[in-house]
């Protein structure tokens, strides 16, 4: 029964034989750390930047707020895996047990309709990468964060740790310890590329941990969308995802960074995303978080330039046992500029959302303007959601609006549509769906309609 | 098509129908009038099944099944139709996708794309909507008019067997009403039955029905061709409340 329900909850729960070239052993030291360093033959300077972290890593304690991470053993989590010798550059050359998971995934049909590069994550290692001539041509960078210190150790250097410093949380100096692919996007001055960039994440050993490190730059005038979307497969033991996302979007540029979230229920999702943007840029967080046991994710924009612009929109779903501890934060540290947070929560089955979110507005910051948001929807008496928003103001020529709604799926909404036919599942996803509405249509129409598909997944998984 | 036996309603443990009886023939217009409070509505809310309307006697059947205890899914499914008086706000769905769901709903299999935007216009130049309409979220800042057109248009998609459209002519100026009427004879086929329900006989100089009934507190308590709405016109309920009382 608990299998049938599984399968049927979570239908990227397949997964592949454990077939590695290598997995170092498990638990945390400076042994593994180094080990990690050694086998991908790294510089010096990066061998530190691990040691340095690992031990920031274990000075600083688990975080006494939040949610509960008491369910996580460090000691129990392989830290690196390496799946394949070589990376493919084109689809072809991906071995055929690795292709099959992407082709359950979609992930084919997707490059073919409007990819033009696609940097897929399998395990720690990314095995497929490959970026559309004219864009080489144009001088954009987007290669796996490995492949970036060996080819471009100046820019990783210049930049790593700068906007997320290892010591800003400890799962921040985890990450910096131990941290193995994600992305690396350099887009030169003036650059718009009109289709996205878009990397698959994916967990697949048991007790794996994953690592990944992303650095986006984006150098003045430019334009980029980067797609994340995360699955990974059904195990009963704790897997911990652990990433952190750097993003610098320079004068007048802008990034739109968008996630669809959906580990299976047994990972701890703790993630730190910043961005610092500069005069008239614009930087987009677009987050949807379905799965996992414990997510917490609070994206962040740091404005330091004038008139810049800062978007927070969120999307989170917690069913039975998952606590969704999610928000955003705002910065506002140059003048006009602006920010707007929208958060849309769904909690059912005793599913927990929690919104945590801060608003914070410096005395340079005279004439800014701040909204936020939050909307929760609960679906039963055994669920919950709170919010914690704080804000702070050192300056009075700004305008802050924040709005919080609290409701339920009302009667006669349901009857209206069933009057026309829909029965109770149609009816409440139909509400649900335009629940979120507001935040899922500024995804890309493909995860747009994975997102409700997945969101109509969960809650017919957990009747009965 | 519709037959209501001795049907007796009753909302929140109060009697609001009171043994009403009606014969709804196929390829047939009728107005259900009455003053305000008469249980018009209920009896529209009692025959699609809304749940706070409860039963207490007699039996609904529509094309010879009887459906009094079917839920409100079902008898929309076997092609009951009920265009609200207050038309509920879907936030976050569009018109058009709503019309797609419903659409695919009834006939049981996702229509492709193309067809449906194919169908969508040809219904809204029907009923002279125009094309924005379809991108709007479902009655969400809807004017009265809007709101009406918007039912005119499910109903239109939808082609139920039977329509009953509640109030639709109230709210409307009169050249809403008269784009309302249009659209509705215009949807209207031999196949299909509407019961038009409605306080004043204004819009049914742009619409004959075949027949009138007339309901005064919980009871069908007349019946005429369409020359009874005139005399209502004329004289207003109370001389039928008149008429019931020397009758007594």
């Amino acid at each position: 029964m608990l299998d049938k329900l599984i399968n049927n909850t979570y239908r990227y729960g397949f997964r592949d034989p454990e077939n590695y070239v290598f997995k170092s052993k498990k638990g945390l030291s400076k042994e593994v750390v180094e080990e990690i360093s050694w086998i991908k033959m790294e510089p010096e300077w990066m061998r530190r930047f691990r040691l340095e972290a690992y031990e920031i890593f274990i000075s600083k304690p688990m975080p006494s707020w939040g949610p509960d991470l008491s369910g996580l053993d460090f000691d129990d989590i392989y830290y690196y895996i390496k799946p394949i010798e070589r990376k493919g550059s084109s689809w072809e050359e991906v071995p055929d047990y690795i292709r099959n998971t992407f082709e359950k995934l979609g992930i084919p049909e997707a490059e073919r309709k409007y990819l033009a590069g696609v940097s897929a994550q399998y395990e720690s290692e990314t095995i497929y990468n490959n970026l559309k001539k004219r864009w080489e041509s144009q001088g954009v960078i987007f290669v796996d964060t490995d492949t970036a210190v060996r080819e471009y150790p100046e820019l990783i250097r210049e930049y790593i740790g700068t906007v997320v410093p290892p010591g800003d949380n400890k799962f921040s100096a985890l990450n910096s310890a131990v941290w193995s692919g994600g992305s690396f996007i350099y887009v030169p001055k003036g650059v718009h590329l009109d289709i996205p960039l878009q990397a698959y994440f994916r967990i697949n050993a048991q007790n794996a941990g994953q690592f990944e490190r992303t650095l986006i730059i984006a150098d003045e005038g430019s334009y980029l969308h980067y797609i994340e979307g995360c699955t990974a497969p059904i195990y009963s033991s704790s897997s911990l995802h652990s990433a952190v996302v750097e993003i610098i979007v320079k004068k007048g540029a802008r990034v739109r960074y968008s996630t669809v979230q959906n580990w299976s229920n047994n990972v701890y999702n703790l993630v730190t995303k910043r961005a610092f943007i500069y005069e008239d840029s614009i930087m987009e967080w677009i987050d949807g978080n379905l799965g996992s046991k414990v997510t917490m994710k609070y994206p962040s924009v740091y404005m330091y330039g004038k008139g810049a612009k800062a978007e927070i929109l969120s999307i989170a779903f917690a069913g039975k046992g998952q606590h969704q501890d999610v928000g955003g934060k705002v910065l506002h540290l140059a003048p006009h500029t602006t920010s707007n947070i929208i958060s849309k929560s769904i909690s059912k089955d005793g599913g927990r959302n929690s919104y945590r979110g801060l608003v914070y507005v410096g005395d340079k910051a005279d004439g800014s303007r701040c909204s936020v948001r939050c909307d929760t929807l609960i679906l039963d008496k055994y669920s919950r959601s709170d919010t914690y928003p704080s804000i702070r103001v050192r300056n009075r020529d700004i305008f802050l609006s924040h709005e919080a709604s609290v409701s339920k799926l009302e009667e006669e909404q349901l009857f209206y549509l069933k009057s026309r036919g829909l029965d109770d599942s149609d009816s409440n996803a139909m509400l649900i769906r335009g629940f979120i509405e507001p935040v899922s249509r500024e995804f890309p129409m493909e995860y747009a309609v994975e997102l409700n598909r997945l969101i109509e997944i969960q809650l017919e998984g957990s009747i009965g | 098509m519709l037959k209501i036996e001795n049907l007796s309603v009753e909302v929140e443990g109060k009697e609001i129908l009171k043994g009403i009886n009606l014969d709804i023939e196929k390829g047939k217009i009728y107005a259900l009038m009455g003053p305000n409070g008469t249980g018009k509505s209920t009896l529209a809310y009692t025959i699609i099944g809304h749940p706070k309307y409860k039963v207490t006697n007699g039996r609904i059947l529509f094309e010879d099944r009887d459906i009094t205890s079917l839920s409100t899914t079902e008898r929309a499914r076997l092609g009951i139709f009920l265009a609200f008086q207050y038309p509920v706000t879907i936030p976050g769905v569009t018109v058009a996708s709503f019309l797609k769901t419903i659409l695919s709903i009834k006939r049981g299999e996702n229509i492709s794309l193309v067809k449906f935007h194919k169908l969508l216009k040809d219904k809204m130049n029907l009923l002279e909507i125009g094309e924005d309409f379809a991108r709007r979220y479902l009655n969400e800042g809807f004017s009265g008019g809007e709101k009406k057109k918007g039912e005119i248009l499910q109903m239109a998609v939808l082609e139920p067997r039977l329509a009953i459209l509640d109030e639709i002519d109230s709210g409307l100026d009169i050249d809403a009403l008269k784009v309302v009427a249009k659209g509705i004879e215009r949807v209207f086929n031999p196949d299909m039955s509407i019961v038009i329900i409605t306080h004043y006989q204004r819009v049914l100089n742009y619409i004959k029905p075949d027949s009138i009934y007339v309901m005064m507190d919980g009871r069908i308590v007349t019946s005429g061709g369409s020359e009874l709405a005139s005399t209502l016109e004329e004289k207003g309920y109370e001389w039928l409340e008149e008429e019931m009382l020397g009758a007594r």
